[in-house]
């Protein structure tokens, strides 16, 4: 049924579709409206299950562990400092083959504090184990979680559902809510591969030493290997089921002919593809390849898709500061031993805006791009500051004095 | 001719259940039937505390729940000596996440149970006093607060004993740790204002709280099974003696928890929803030197001189403690030098002095 | 696509004014996307939010830098130059006031745009007439479909019953309908204006 929602509200409604048993929770922008609406549903008894305040991100992760190894269909919701703050219990989720699903709503971390969208949180949880699926509307979260769900408990793996904060979760966009039954459908009961059973005890989370913990870290990658296969047969399902084309491993827009291809995760796939319809218009031939599935990395099916393709851009919404990019390694690795040129874009770090005209100046000189590039970065204010620390010692805290260079009271237009 | 002195292992007495009481008068422990939920084979150090008050705190909940228990333990000794993979000494269904979760985990099980329509199996979580007191205790406030269906019970040796004995928020004044060592002017760990989670647990005004030790171990089986009898948040606190980490001698390791109950430095009693119900009294009351004599933590309080001041200090806390739990009824002299007169028995770990 | 850009202050309800756009719109069976510019929200801050309709699906979540209408919420932030930024010589605008352009100093600013496409809506007292409350963001909307038909009155109203219920609906209703009426005489008021000018010049 197509409704005009905000995605958070989308989300919560899928999730509800999904029948979690536990729902636990602890609010943090920009993901609060998500839990609200799910606290809402089981308050009034409209969803049947277990809601939880917790008092941290912490507790909400472990009260997820609890639930799902005692066998009932466990869902949180977190960002940024509390993915971080949560940290310990995300690997000890994925460690222990219990298969959570999560919603990232992709904030960047502090410090400095910052509640706007960019891709640091997840990435800093990319080798915990966890799936991570990127949304690039709110139709596709939405129907994302109905997936994860599904792939997660067929692996006995816990799988992440990324979409950007504030971008998608407090964007009133048209969604097409699929039917309870349809779901139900798609989505069977959660059968679990190891459960606390009084009737059955068995012992979970032994210590592992060095003669096992090779062999059982193995498992998990191979797990992952089998992810891709799981992902696609997933997402190809939804497809027959659904009517529609929703998540999968990666999604490639006017490649086939490519030179140049931007490589992206998320919401910022649709700036890209505007920005990539007006550069083929004037006769520039770009493409954009999202990469839906980030963990698992779909090696072959990037390579496959970035074809012939002689110049890859990465447009990376996190910085690794001791070395530049991020998915940019995964892309390098993946095209081993076909390398081509690779360019960096750092953009859209803490919210700022990226836009199609800042995409269609950088692609238009694509040939002129350095390895690493911060986009639309203002040279002035960092050569200021570095100006300032160089001239004394107690220069100050760094970000304050840029606010202070900008005169930043409110935020600005883009 | 000398004689032999008989003893007489009366009931009401400290004995571990025995074939003069009625069927349901013995402890869990001496019952042939018993769970082994914590069964041998575990790697625990000779004389450890823990190993011995968890075994008769979880066979006591094996029996008060009939089998249907779920437990969720804290990274720990416990943990740790109980599972060294691929083996495992739990014979019930048992569930180790990290180290400052135990108490959410559990609220998670609870929950799940409660969703699948299951509330008839009932949750235990379990810790030291790191996981419990540091670590895990914004977790276990969570899980008081929300009043989730767990009992909750922390282990007490008074430090990081895994991790090669350091100090923890529990650890006592004077005592020696790896992170407070018995050097320089103030040896041994600070005077600080302690963490008394048995107070903080009746602060939130949870259904039961009770505090233990190894040296009445029918009394612990009571509170156990007791605690049994609520839904909600419960919390029990064991203090269980860890030889290698408090250097006491590993067969001492009844007596050292008796003497910390007699010294009056841990008070053992009962509350429900914030107020104590019952307290039980110090029968034959020792001074605390008493105490930290047999202990080698404590060895820099009287070598190379006796620290009197500190002594004094610790015993002045004892002092608090029994005059604020009423563990010393008037008609009971504070000291005496024979052997105990029949106290009157207020809390019930047994049926009344009965002689045969 | 058609473009709009809300402007106020945290507390007007610049936020649901732009998904109560998106609503009439998806009413329509357009495509609509509605978001706030997630500044540090306080009480009585600048805030800003945006609204984009079309046809087709839209791909972008870019904010809003090159509006097709303004609708300004609060007067007293007019002294801001960002406010105007992007608005093209085609472009509209409703400003939630009791005075004219000139009036309120932008007289001068007008000047570049097509007359008729710069107007005034006294939304806040149409909204304590009919609603009880000065919340100018349903009469703001009314105001919006008279000034630019980019949706339709009725859809605007399907888009308040949807949203609100009872008297605070039925209030917000008569607001926006008043709005509408206003505007859209001031409107047909200028036009007919600018056609007598145009037949004096010619004569």
């Amino acid at each position: 049924m197509l409704k005009q929602v905000e995605g958070s509200r989308a989300v919560a409604e899928a999730v509800a579709m999904c029948r979690p048993q536990v729902i636990c929770a602890y609010p943090i922008t920009p993901q609060t409206h998500i839990v609200e609406a799910l606290s809402a549903m089981v308050k009034d008894e409209t969803l049947d299950a277990e809601f939880l305040n917790v008092e941290s991100e912490f507790a909400a992760m472990s009260v997820a562990i609890g639930a799902s190894a005692a066998g009932a269909r466990a869902y949180t919701a977190t960002a940024s400092q509390g993915l971080l703050y949560m940290s310990e219990a995300v690997w000890n989720a994925a460690g222990l083959g219990l298969p959570i699903v999560m919603t990232v709503a992709n904030r960047a971390i502090g410090a400095p504090i910052n509640i706007w969208n960019d891709h640091s949180d997840a990435m800093s949880q990319r080798d915990a184990g966890w799936l991570q699926l990127y949304a690039e509307t709110n139709q596709e979260a939405l129907d994302l979680h109905i997936q994860a769900f599904r792939i997660a408990e067929e692996l006995s793996v816990p799988v992440m559902v990324c979409m950007d904060g504030f971008l998608l979760t407090h964007a009133s966009e048209r969604v097409d809510l699929p039917a309870p039954s349809q779901v139900d459908a798609f989505l069977p009961r959660y059968e679990p591969r190891q459960v606390l059973d009084p009737d059955e005890p068995v012992s979970i989370g032994a210590m592992v030493g060095p003669e096992a913990f090779t062999e059982v870290r193995y498992l998990a990658y191979a797990q992952m290997r089998q992810a891709l296969d799981v992902i696609g047969a997933a997402a190809a399902d939804f497809s027959t089921q659904f009517g529609r084309d929703s998540g999968g491993l990666v999604r490639p827009y006017r490649t086939g002919d490519a030179e140049i291809v931007v490589v992206a995760l998320g919401s910022v796939l649709g700036t890209v593809k505007d920005a990539v319809d007006e550069l083929r218009a004037d006769g520039t031939r770009v493409g954009v390849l999202g990469i839906n599935t980030y963990r698992p990395f779909p090696a072959d099916a990037v390579r496959e898709a970035l074809g012939g393709a002689r110049h890859v851009v990465v447009l990376e919404r996190a910085l690794a500061p001791g070395s530049g990019g991020i998915v940019t390694a995964d892309i390098r690795a993946a095209l081993d031993p076909q390398p081509r040129r690779i360019s960096t874009v750092i953009a859209g770090l803490g919210g700022r805006a990226v836009t199609r005209k800042s995409l269609r100046a950088l692609l238009a000189k694509a040939g002129e791009l350095e390895p690493l590039t911060f986009l639309d970065l203002d040279t002035g204010l960092v050569d200021r500051e570095l100006a300032r620390m160089r001239a004394a010692r107690r220069s100050g805290p760094s970000p304050e004095n840029m606010l202070r260079d900008l005169g930043i009271t409110a935020s600005r237009i883009g | 001719m000398p004689y032999q002195r008989i003893k007489f292992y009366q009931t009401g007495s400290l004995a571990v259940g025995n074939r003069l009481l009625a069927e349901d008068q013995r402890s869990v422990q001496s019952t042939a039937g018993r769970s082994n939920a914590l069964t041998c084979g575990h790697r625990a150090c000779q004389g450890c505390g823990e190993a011995l008050g968890a075994r008769y705190a979880l066979d006591a909940v094996h029996r008060a729940t009939g089998g249907k228990m779920i437990a969720v333990n804290a990274t720990g000794c416990l943990e740790v000596f109980s599972t060294p993979f691929p083996q495992t000494s739990w014979q019930i269904a048992w569930l180790h996440s990290l180290f400052g979760n135990a108490p959410a985990v559990a609220s998670g099980v609870a929950a799940a149970l409660k969703a699948m329509g299951r509330t008839d199996i009932r949750v235990v979580g379990q810790g030291g006093d790191g996981g419990t007191v540091d670590i895990g205790f914004a977790c276990l406030s969570g899980m008081f607060e929300r009043n989730d269906d767990v009992l909750y019970i922390c282990y007490d040796n008074q430090a990081y004993m895994n991790t090669g004995v350091q100090r923890s928020g529990a650890t006592p004044p004077a005592a020696r740790t790896a992170t407070t060592q018995a050097v320089g002017r103030e040896p041994g760990n600070r005077f600080g204002q302690g963490k008394n989670v048995p107070l903080i647990a009746m602060a939130h005004e949870i259904p039961y709280v009770a505090t233990a030790t190894v040296a009445d171990l029918r009394d612990l089986e009571y509170k156990a099974t007791r605690a049994m009898d609520f839904h909600g948040a419960r919390y029990l606190h064991i203090l269980v003696p860890c030889p290698l980490g408090w250097g006491s001698a590993p067969a001492d390791t009844i007596k050292v928890a008796r003497l910390a109950t007699e010294s009056g430095l841990f008070p053992v009693f009962e509350a429900e929803t914030g107020e104590v119900t019952s307290s039980t009294p110090i029968r034959r009351r020792v001074p605390v030197t008493d105490y930290l004599r047999i202990q080698a933590r404590y060895a820099h309080l009287f070598r190379p001189r006796e620290r009197t001041e500190v002594i004094a200090r610790i015993q002045a806390a004892a002092d608090r403690n029994i005059a604020r739990f009423g563990l010393m009824p008037a008609d009971i002299p504070a000291e005496r030098t024979g052997p105990p007169a029949p106290a009157p028995v207020t809390s019930p770990s047994g049926a009344g002095l009965e002689g045969r | 696509m058609f473009q709009v850009r809300f402007h106020g202050r945290g507390g007007q309800g610049v936020v649901t004014a732009a998904e109560l756009l998106a609503s009439a719109a998806f009413s329509e069976g357009r495509h609509a996307q509605a978001f706030p510019s997630f500044g540090s929200e306080r009480m009585g801050a600048p805030v800003m939010s945006f609204c984009r309709i079309d046809d087709q699906p839209i791909r972008t979540h870019e904010p809003v830098t090159e509006p097709d209408a303004l609708i300004i919420q609060d007067p007293t932030l007019l002294h801001q130059a960002e406010l105007f930024a992007g608005l093209g010589r085609d472009g509209y605008m409703l400003v939630n006031s009791t005075k004219g352009f000139a009036e309120l100093g932008l007289g001068d600013f007008a000047k570049d745009f097509h007359q008729d496409r710069l107007l005034v809506v006294p939304a806040s007292s149409l909204a304590l007439t009919h609603l009880g409350r000065p919340l100018p963001g349903a009469a703001l909307l009314g105001g919006f479909a008279a000034l630019t038909w980019a949706v339709s009155l009725d859809s605007v109203l399907a888009a308040i019953n949807d949203k609100f219920s009872g008297p605070v609906a039925d209030g917000n209703a008569e607001a926006a309908r008043a709005a509408f009426g206003f505007v859209r005489d001031e409107r047909e008021a200028l036009i007919r204006e600018a056609q007598i000018r145009e037949e004096l010049s010619d004569a």
